[in-house]
């Protein structure tokens, strides 16, 4: 008798609270990255700014709703292991169970990419940290999908810009084999179609490879003159290292998947004169004064950057996600969401204008669901273990 | 195309070398106990995670190695003594499978210690590759092929001249008749174990500065080992070995001179052609027959 009372108690308890839960004033942002794995290297920097951006929303109160007064935020950090069938079950625990306003989702693009129809199906704002531009196209599939990084596409104009000064005519391409090396890859040769630059040989290896000596060995039988690699993490450390370890002595491209300390610190000496084009903050204090970009960048570093925590265009990446989720946020009342909350953020979203983030100056629109171009980017070279801006007059 | 055949050659058998280290582990072991150690690519993975975890000591690397090998040693012993030996009266199945269980804890192990990163190391020395021909061999792959080279030689005098080597083989031929000796068996499988142990250390540790170490490089090194370990009918060190070079040369060869995507085949199709056409391996079975607890 006693047993069952307390039960019935419990279960009251239960089912009172978690209504009470949803239903707190507050706004809550689901936030999903890949903390493990092998594309920890760019959520590993996310975690943390998400981190950031809660103690300073904690220590500010808040965001200031539509009716003037501020209301907490809360970030819901969830770690999808860079795996799809994670990033899915995060995002729809997400929605379903924690009712967030909004979902920042996730580091890489095959994962974001999987969750694409879940907030579709639910009618529900996603803003995703990765790459590909099959993210956000074609558009009229991607009503409620947006993201930060700039698209592989702007990279590759920025990569064939310099082997056209260069004067270089064949180069090898080399990608990992998911949604983001293949996009990557498919960009660079769009771009250069009709330059007369051909690209001798092409090939992938596998996120989880470590041997890559087999396709450099083709590569540089192939007669190319450059490297074209497109990879994040420890995939494009070992080809780097094993590149130099062949002896080749080609120019080594990257693309902005490696903006992160961890790829020099890996990749040792071999990083060594590695040039990639990439949002403006790794040289943030290096750029001429006029960069509109120039002041947001540096309040950036000093928000984010300490000596055990250098700067990462991934973090930047979740900083303008955050930034604006949160400008969106403001126009609608906290609480448990609606289809009209939903429909008013991911309206306020697309609306942003103007906006100095650390991955460039932001202008979305129906159509354009990132709101950059390459302009928001720069080519970077790893010399003495730092990056160095490389404007074409250094070319 | 003899060139690229030369390169992917060259850097096969310095792969190849490390599958032969672990195949070494996997046939000491089962000549001596029967039993298959699924376990021993975990070692791999530990000498190398070792090895930089006391990076930080600041001692010369030789002692470093040393400590790191004798450290993962004493982890394969105490494998032996806290799994296997409690359970030796248990069939040879249900050993294989503690093995199995072995292995999935010390990864476990693994990525609670050192997390999903991957961990860099240095060359052993550093300064460019050396060229052979056409082809070239990075400094560490030198390293890789002079140290299994070495430890082959010594491993044969152990087994054909000493003692204890003599008596490990005496299990492996025949375990009543060595128990009738004066042998205890089961004293040689801690032996075996912290042997393999060992062999499967260095492996790991001489191939991490090339691929970084990681807390699951022991998962696809196991199996390659495991592999080669059966072109060499499983009792044979000598046929192990030529056939962790000969798998590592395919390997490359497959992904070089066809598609990258081929490499993963490999490795099962090799398996597959080995327990198909010649189960006894390609030297057919080594000196002895199948030993026992």
């Amino acid at each position: 008798m006693g047993a069952r009372v307390f039960v019935m108690l419990w279960a009251l308890i239960l089912v009172l609270g978690v209504p009470l839960g949803a239903g707190a004033q507050e706004y809550r942002i689901g936030f999903v990255a890949a903390i493990t794995g092998p594309a920890s290297s760019l959520g590993v920097p996310e975690r943390d700014l998400a981190q950031l951006v809660q103690k300073e929303w904690d220590a500010k109160g808040g965001i200031t709703g539509p009716d003037g007064k501020r209301y907490p935020v809360k970030i819901i950090i969830h770690d999808d292991e860079s795996k799809a069938d994670t990033t899915v079950r995060s995002v729809k625990k997400l929605i379903g169970e924690d009712k967030v306003h909004v979902v920042i989702a996730s580091s890489q693009s095959p994962t974001s990419l999987a969750v694409i129809p879940v907030a579709t199906e639910a009618a529900v704002p996603l803003i995703s940290m990765a790459s590909s531009h099959a993210i956000v196209t074609p558009i009229k599939e991607r009503f409620w999908i947006f993201k930060t990084p700039q698209s592989n596409i702007h990279v590759a104009l920025h990569q064939v810009k310099y082997l056209k000064a260069k004067g270089l005519k064949k180069v090898a391409s080399l990608y990992v084999n998911d949604a983001f090396g293949d996009d990557s890859r498919r960009g660079l040769a769009q771009v250069l179609q009709g330059t007369g630059i051909e690209v001798a040989y092409e090939d992938k290896f596998e996120q989880r490879d470590t041997d890559m000596t087999p396709q450099l060995t083709k590569a540089k039988a192939s007669g190319a003159q450059a490297l074209i690699i497109h990879a994040i993490g420890p995939s494009s450390v070992l080809i780097t290292r094993q590149a130099k370890d062949l002896g080749l002595t080609l120019p080594i491209v990257h693309n902005h998947g490696i903006g992160t300390k961890f790829f020099i610190q890996q990749s040792g000496p071999a990083a060594e004169g590695v040039i990639f084009p990439i949002g403006k903050l790794l040289v943030a204090e290096q750029l001429p004064d006029a960069d509109p970009q120039k002041k947001a960048l540096l309040d950036f570093v000093r928000f984010y950057e300490t000596p055990q925590r250098p700067r990462s265009t991934f973090a930047g990446h979740a900083w303008d996600a955050l930034q604006i989720a949160g400008m969106a946020l403001g126009k609608v009342a906290p609480g448990t969401p609606t289809k009209e909350t939903y429909a008013r953020i991911r309206d306020g979203i697309e609306g942003v204008k103007n906006f100095a983030g650390t991955g460039g100056i932001f202008n979305m629109s129906a159509e354009d669901h990132v709101g950059l171009d390459e302009r928001s980017m720069v080519l970077v070279r790893i010399e003495g273990g730092d990056w160095k801006h490389f404007p074409p007059e250094k070319w | 195309m003899v060139d690229q055949l030369l390169q992917l050659s060259l850097s096969g058998l310095a792969t190849g070398s490390i599958y032969a280290l672990i195949a070494l582990g996997f046939v000491t072991i089962y000549n001596v106990t029967g039993i298959i150690n699924f376990a021993q690519g975990e070692f791999a993975m530990l000498g190398a995670m070792v090895l930089i975890a006391l990076g930080p000591l600041g001692l010369p690397l030789p002692l470093t190695i040393a400590a790191a090998v004798g450290l993962v040693t004493l982890v394969g012993a105490g494998m032996e003594r806290l799994t296997i030996h409690p359970a030796r009266r248990a069939s040879t199945v249900t050993l294989i499978i503690i093995t199995i269980g072995v292995d999935i804890a010390l990864r476990g192990l693994g990525l609670l210690l050192w997390g999903t990163d991957p961990y860099p190391i240095a060359p052993f020395t550093p300064g460019p590759p050396v060229r052979v021909g056409a082809a070239v061999i990075t400094r560490q792959g030198l390293w890789i092929l002079g140290t299994t080279a070495a430890l082959l030689v010594v491993l044969w005098l152990f087994f054909m001249y000493s003692y204890r080597g003599k008596v490990l083989r005496a299990c492996a031929i025949n375990p009543l008749s060595a128990r009738l000796s004066g042998i205890r068996p089961d004293r040689m499988s801690l032996v075996a174990f912290s042997l393999s142990a060992g062999l499967g250390a260095i492996g790991g540790i001489v191939m991490a500065p090339v691929t970084l170490a990681s807390y699951d490089m022991g998962l696809s090194l196991g199996l390659r080992g495991f592999v080669a370990a059966i072109m060499g009918g499983l009792t044979n060190p000598a046929g192990a070995v030529v056939g962790a070079l000969l798998l590592a040369v395919l390997e490359n060869i497959a992904a070089g001179v066809f598609r990258a995507a081929y490499k993963e085949a490999v490795a099962f199709l090799v398996l597959f052609l080995i327990l198909l056409v010649r189960p006894q391996g390609i030297f057919g079975p080594g000196g002895a027959g199948r030993g026992g607890l």
